[in-house]
């Protein structure tokens, strides 16, 4: 297989099957995905659907069971030995212990950050997800949302290429996260990272992305994949816009076929 | 703002208790040794009305059950009117016990927490290991720790060593189990996030499994301290150790010193709940630096 340097992620085939007591549960069939330097790539599915799955498998937290995938070039094991990318958990799993700014330096810490620089990056970060003045507190004295935000700050602190977010926005309310939304283009516009998202949201999928993989349960497979039509200067209003309401419905109906195959 | 309305109320059961037991411990005092003081007054053969033979019930030298304030002077004479250096001063056989425990206590700290690390991080330890941890604590102490400080005091180990391995034998116990507990209780998703930084097995020890284990460590702590004071004064019981509570207890024993025999006791459980306590004011102190909700450092 020829792998351009572009690449970031490039699935062929892939699949992941779990032995559970109940046999086996099919996750992933037959995923064929490429994702590129500077891609914005949401998934969106039904519950169950294998989106958590298939961010696992490009974080060598699950080992795909056929097929193959690489990850900037490599097996997700090398990458993840290299450090190549940030998670966003679906839960924000800090740690109790830590106070949020303790939490974000977490991976600096681990990654040998001096302080000078983790406090640097300890602000910024908190700056960015709008938690500035809260970074002394414990994680149980935040509201889930603001929790999920430290989880996302600490995901930004070390700066890699590759963003790997599991509905990072679903606990946050309409104005908090349409502001995240503009936020989170403005970083992947101004630093050129590859970003995968997990969404339930379609406007949220359409808005931040250049490819939108849609996904359907049982088993767990892609079943369309989406190029954006829409610039990458996107202001909010670009949501009423005839051109977004169109991908829109082109995600809808993918849904829908996707839906229909159940039960 | 909160804490005096606590503490009366926490203090109000505890105060009824006492005088429950009290009350109790009076009137069976009272029966106990009616007997005994008739006896006595009748083989001094003096003439006595009834209400002189119950009250000298309570001021037998060798009660079956001594009176409460028995107890408490006869502890006021040994603690504070006596040098802490007099053989008989109370506080000097405390000390004696107390400082084989706390020996006791560290190193079965020590042990169980690196038992628990090893089992933690290494299947073979696991598997090997846990049964005999599980199979030495059903052997009776009381049999081996004679026979113990016989072997240890032939091989010139004596004073307060045995003792203190005997209290390490039974506390690292309670820690092991614990720890081993602690150090497996975070979350898998606090596992994975680890997994992505790439942390090695060090850093995934200090920053995860340890602070996780904290709580589950003092819970351990709080057994394994008293249990340890319960270790040194079995260990000081077989070879008529001349010093310390458990030599309080047998020499009181056989000269039926009851009234000893009981100040020994309360000087024990004394001491096991000031150890208790502290451990407990340690766990609040280290709770608050890392940022337990204030209901749980309360409960
Ligand atoms: N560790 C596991 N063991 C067994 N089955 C699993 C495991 N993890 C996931 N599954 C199964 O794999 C399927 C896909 O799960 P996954 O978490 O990827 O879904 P998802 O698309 O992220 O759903 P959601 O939108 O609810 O988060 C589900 O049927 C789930 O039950
Ligand atoms: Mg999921």
């Amino acid at each position: 297989m020829t792998i351009t340097p572009e690449s970031v992620v490039s699935a062929r085939d892939l699949g992941l099957t779990f032995e559970t007591n109940d046999g086996p549960v099919n996750a992933l069939t037959g995923v064929n995905l490429d994702v590129n330097k500077g891609d914005f790539v949401s998934f969106i599915g039904p519950s169950g659907c294998g989106k958590t799955t298939f961010l696992r498998v490009i974080a060598d937290l699950e080992k795909p069971t056929s097929g193959s995938i690489t990850v900037n070039g490599t097996t997700p094991e090398d990458a993840r030995k290299n450090r190549s990318y940030g998670y966003v958990f679906q839960a924000a799993a800090l740690y109790p212990w830590r106070t949020i700014e303790k939490n974000i330096a977490l991976p600096l810490e681990i990654m040998g950050h001096s302080a000078a620089e983790q406090k640097a990056r300890i602000e910024r970060t908190l700056d960015l997800v709008n938690l500035t003045g809260f970074g002394k507190k414990f994680p149980w004295q935040l509201s889930g949302g603001m929790q999920q935000r430290a989880s996302i700050a600490r995901a930004l602190a070390f700066d890699a290429d590759l963003l790997l977010m599991d509905e990072p926005f679903g606990a946050l309310d309409e104005i908090v996260r349409d502001h995240l939304n503009e936020q989170l283009l403005k970083l992947w516009d101004r630093t050129n990272k590859t970003i995968c998202f997990v969404t339930h949201s379609i406007p949220e999928a359409v808005y931040l992305s250049t490819k939108i993989v849609v996904m359907s349960p049982r088993p767990g497979r892609v079943t369309d994949i989406i190029e954006s039509t829409l610039p990458k200067e996107r202001p909010l209003d670009i949501r009423e816009s005839p051109e977004f309401l169109e991908i829109a419905s082109r995600v809808r109906e993918g849904l829908r076929a996707g839906h229909s195959y159940d039960e | 703002m909160e804490k005096p309305g606590l503490l009366r109320e926490s203090a109000f059961p505890i105060v009824v208790v006492i005088l429950v037991v009290v009350i109790f411990w009076y009137a069976a005092a009272l029966l106990m040794n009616h007997g005994a003081a008739l006896d006595s007054l009748k083989l001094k053969g003096i003439e006595t009305t009834p209400l002189q033979g119950w009250l000298l019930s309570l001021a037998l030298e060798r009660p079956l059950l001594p009176a409460p304030h028995q107890i408490a002077v006869e502890m006021w004479n040994t603690t504070a009117q006596l040098s802490v250096t007099s053989k008989r001063s109370l506080v000097y056989h405390a000390w004696v016990t107390l400082s084989a425990t706390l020996v006791g206590f560290g190193l079965g700290t020590a042990l169980g927490v690196l038992l628990a690390i090893g089992i933690v991080h290494n299947r073979a330890m696991d598997k090997s290991l846990m049964p005999w941890i599980i199979a030495s604590q059903t052997i009776p102490i009381l049999a081996v720790a004679p026979m113990l400080i016989v072997v240890l005091n032939a091989v010139g180990i004596s004073g307060l060593l045995p003792k203190a391995l005997i209290s390490t034998y039974l506390s690292f116990f309670p820690v092991v189990v614990g720890m081993v507990k602690g150090l497996r209780s975070p979350e898998t998703i606090q596992f994975d996030l680890m997994h992505t930084y790439f942390a090695s097995s060090s850093q995934i020890f200090w920053k995860l499994r340890w602070p996780a284990s904290v709580p589950f460590l003092f819970a351990s702590l709080k057994v394994a301290v008293a249990i340890a004071l319960i270790g040194a004064i079995v260990g000081e019981l077989p070879t008529g150790a001349v010093a310390g509570l458990g030599a309080r207890l047998l020499s009181g024993s056989y000269y039926g010193q009851t009234i000893q025999i009981w100040s020994a006791l309360f000087m024990a459980a004394f001491l096991a709940g000031g150890l208790v306590l502290i451990v407990g004011l340690v766990e609040k102190l280290v709770a608050r630096t890392m940022g337990a909700k204030p209901e749980r450092m309360a409960a």
